[in-house]
């Protein structure tokens, strides 16, 4: 299956061969909706994106994967409760947790479902507001040494997409001082908490850093003409996303950062 | 046949944001009596046949496990209501 844009020019990263052997599962669970654009970005950062469904009873052979977002199971219950017990999740808690700590993304509903995993800390409820917000949203990126963040600086600051009705992340305050001290808070809200999110926590990370979630859509923000507007309305932050893709690609396949 | 009532509330120190939203409409229909709402969630369970112990137990961990967040929310009852 190839893609390319339908306007702006090919990433350039797509032209290094080594990267096209990295194998990125992306799940499928029935109410998922963002996984064809994960399997988009896995592609334009230069890697093999690997269609996985719910019901597999073998993660195959990947060498990480996404969660993407939706409304899995159609957020009966709890978001991401139901999804969490899918035949596929608990292979990927095994392969996260194992020795060979395989990368694991989660966005959005990804992240609610990393949550009640119990592969990353706390839990996600209404937003405070209560509305259902879109949005472009600036973050700042605190830790750069993530299988996600590789590519981008400590302190930079990136603008990608926020959508979600759930996106509260809140833990008891123990936990979040732990996060904090372990430098596990990956991502926070930059001039705007758009959901009510204890200490504007946007992304957390495991203790190993293979393992993170956030609630803004990076897949979304990766290609040129299709994502946030810059300032200036040239489009200078459409592909801010792009790096935590390329990110694993680099870890996966042992370069420098 | 037999139920077993399961009630799950958010935690009390967590904000209820659904509950917010029913306590600020509660005085526009002219009931001014009520400062505060929390809204939780009620599962019946229904067995076919006795309810063991053993059964009920299982209604505990099943509570515990996938119809409670322990992060967030909290089992507040766990009963047998014979239908």
């Amino acid at each position: 299956m190839t893609e390319l844009p339908l306007i702006g020019e090919a990433v350039a990263v797509a032209a290094v061969p080594r990267l096209a052997g990295a194998r990125i599962g992306v799940v499928t669970f029935p109410g998922t909706l963002d996984d064809r654009d994960a399997a988009r970005a896995v592609r334009l950062a230069g890697g093999t994106a690997v269609p996985l469904w719910h019901a597999d009873t073998a993660l195959g052979d990947v060498d990480a994967v996404v969660i993407p977002g939706g409304f899995s199971y159609g957020d009966y219950l709890r978001a991401g409760a139901i999804a969490r017990f899918a035949p596929l999740m608990s292979k990927i808690i095994d392969a996260a947790n194992s020795d060979a700590k395989l990368p694991v993304l989660g966005i959005c509903n990804g992240f609610q479902i990393l949550t009640e995993s119990h592969l990353l800390p706390g839990s996600m409820i209404k937003n405070d507001h209560l509305k259902f917000l879109c949005r472009d949203q600036v973050l700042r990126v605190e830790n750069s040494n993530t299988a996600w963040t590789l590519d981008y600086q400590a302190g930079q600051e990136i603008t990608v997409p926020l959508k979600n009705q759930d996106g509260q992340y809140l833990a008891d305050e123990k936990t979040l001082d732990a996060l904090e001290a372990e430098n596990r808070v990956v991502f926070r809200y930059v001039g705007f908490n758009p959901n009510g999110s204890r200490r504007d926590i946007a992304g957390i990370s495991n203790a190993a850093g293979n393992v993170v979630g956030l609630m803004p859509h990076p897949e979304h923000a990766v290609e040129t003409g299709f994502g946030p507007e810059s300032l200036d309305g040239i489009g200078g932050a459409d592909t801010d996303g792009l790096g935590f893709f390329t990110s694993v690609l680099t870890k996966i396949v042992g370069g420098d950062k | 046949m037999p139920r077993i009532v399961v009630d799950v509330m958010p935690k009390p120190e967590i904000l209820d944001p659904q509950g917010k939203a029913i306590v600020g409409a509660l005085p526009r229909l002219g009931f001014t009596s009520f400062s505060s709402v929390r809204q939780g969630k009620r599962f019946e369970l229904t067995v076919d046949g006795e309810v063991t112990e053993e059964i009920l137990a299982q209604a505990r961990d099943a509570a515990a496990t996938l119809l409670s967040n322990p992060v967030i929310e909290d089992v507040v009852n766990v009963e047998v209501v014979e239908a």
